[in-house]
């Protein structure tokens, strides 16, 4: 098995697949994360893995060796998770932000792994979390995906999606505006126990 | 002296994203460090977005055998590399019908040979060009038909008028558009058509826009996308590169195969 990703495209180009099956092995983790973020769905990311590493074999010839692999991969498994959400006009939620008032019992059955941190954070606000992304519209939260994760400017997540910077920028008011929306009250909330902790242990 | 206008949110969003224009940062600034209520209001907003981080954004576990699975899914998927053109060309339909022309070729090259006086034979190359040329045709074709569907697409939404227009129909059209539209771009960038390629790309942001505009457009929505359809003489461009690719289409194929004598 190669062991840089460069040596392994060097490989995978002249039609060695193990090489590029060594480039599946490390990187189609991340690219599932990634694209699990962008569609809020286990399913379509997978679906996104796929087509992620389809097109990235077929492209090998335009990737430049003095690039990086990892980003070169993650730029197109974007592509195609905005391609797939584009194509998947059933799975737009777009909710107003009316609709978070009415957040029940989350059905994202999801695994995560909070880190040390995180626990100090109550279950529900993670349930809000996920409620509030998954209430997001597609261009919502694949902007806001792109912006807070990602950590892409406004001006780049505008190049992706396509859209005008102004559009992009109300995409992300938008979603920012729903998060507070299903979040604050439980944020609020926290502060004010973790001060109440704070203040018993003080005393 | 503060300014008595508070920042809005999108200002604080903008400020905490650190998306602040060089212009207004400097306001923004200092108005944060005098005004109480809004920094009160940051301190809110930062709470809520820091609580959003990638682990609290939970991610389903794809199990120990993800990436063997995305493997074995993903091996039978995989073809010789090929580039360009030829990598489209080499879809079942366009192959099958490349196929049989080079049979008709071939089958023309030795009909030639019984009926006429010796003459230098066509080189295996010559074939393969005419070949070529036949797969080229064929993407030319698809092409064109694009242009076409987007160029009545353009014209609808040039047309539509009116606050709250149902334009669910153009959506989906576009949304449909979008990925050949893609597919076509990339293959013209790949085969160095900077032409055609830089056509599909301004057509590719207009349908991206469509497709990303609210079912009900607003008058507004549906001013933009046209503002920049006129804007950029849009239609005009398209009507032009498909006239131009009706010309090429027309272009008789031996014409480039190499000089029979």
């Amino acid at each position: 098995m190669p062991h840089t990703d460069a040596a392994a495209v060097a490989l995978a180009r002249d039609g060695d697949s193990e090489a590029f099956r060594a480039l599946v092995e490390r990187h189609s983790r991340a690219v599932f994360r990634l694209a699990h973020r962008m569609t809020g769905n286990a399913s379509d990311a997978e679906d996104v893995v796929q087509e992620t590493f389809l097109k990235a074999y077929r492209q090998l010839s335009r990737f430049e060796s003095r690039a990086n692999f990892s980003t070169w991969l993650h730029r197109i498994a974007v592509n195609c998770s905005i391609d797939l959400i584009r194509a998947r006009p059933h799975r737009e939620s777009g909710h107003d932000a009316t609709d978070l008032e009415q957040f029940g019992a989350a059905d994202a059955a999801v695994a995560g792994r909070p880190s040390p941190e995180r626990l100090m954070l109550s279950a529900e606000v993670q349930e809000r979390i996920a409620d509030a992304m998954s209430a997001l519209s597609r261009m919502e939260r694949a902007a806001f995906v792109l912006r807070h994760f990602e950590g892409q400017s406004i001006d780049e997540i505008s190049r992706a999606l396509g859209l005008k910077t102004n559009a992009t920028k109300h995409s992300i008011f938008r979603a920012v505006k729903k998060m507070r929306q299903a979040l604050e009250p439980l944020v609020a909330e926290t502060d004010t126990s973790t001060e109440s902790l704070a203040a018993d242990g003080a005393r | 002296m503060m300014a008595t206008q508070h920042l809005t949110d999108d200002e604080l969003i903008l400020h905490y994203y650190g998306e602040t224009t060089a212009r207004d940062a400097p306001r923004t600034a200092g108005h944060l460090q005098a005004c109480v209520p809004c920094r009160a209001e940051y301190a809110r907003l930062q709470r809520v977005l820091a609580s959003i981080d990638e682990s609290a954004v939970a991610v389903a576990d794809p199990g120990p055998s993800f990436e063997r699975t995305v493997w074995a899914r993903l091996e039978p998927n995989l073809k010789p590399v090929r580039r360009g053109w030829v990598s489209w060309a080499w879809s079942p339909a366009p192959l099958a019908l490349a196929a049989a022309v080079i049979v008709l070729v071939v089958g023309a090259f030795f009909a030639g040979r019984m009926t006429s006086p010796p003459t230098p034979s066509p080189t295996a190359a010559a074939v393969a060009a005419a070949a070529e040329q036949i797969r080229e045709r064929i993407l030319l074709s698809e092409v064109g038909a694009h242009l076409d569907r987007s160029q009545m697409a353009l014209v609808e939404l040039v047309r539509a008028d009116g606050t709250g227009t149902d334009i669910s129909g153009e959506r989906s059209r576009a949304e449909q558009l979008i990925a050949d539209n893609r597919l076509y771009r990339q293959t013209a960038e790949d085969t160095g058509d900077v032409a055609l390629s830089e056509l599909l790309d301004e057509i590719e942001r207009v349908l991206t826009e469509v497709a990303a505009t609210p079912q009900t457009g607003s008058s507004r929505d549906l001013a933009d996308v046209r503002r920049r359809i006129e804007s950029r003489d849009l239609l005009f461009k398209v009507r032009v590169v498909s006239s131009e690719i009706r010309e090429r289409q027309k272009a008789p194929i031996q014409r480039q195969s190499g000089p029979r004598s």
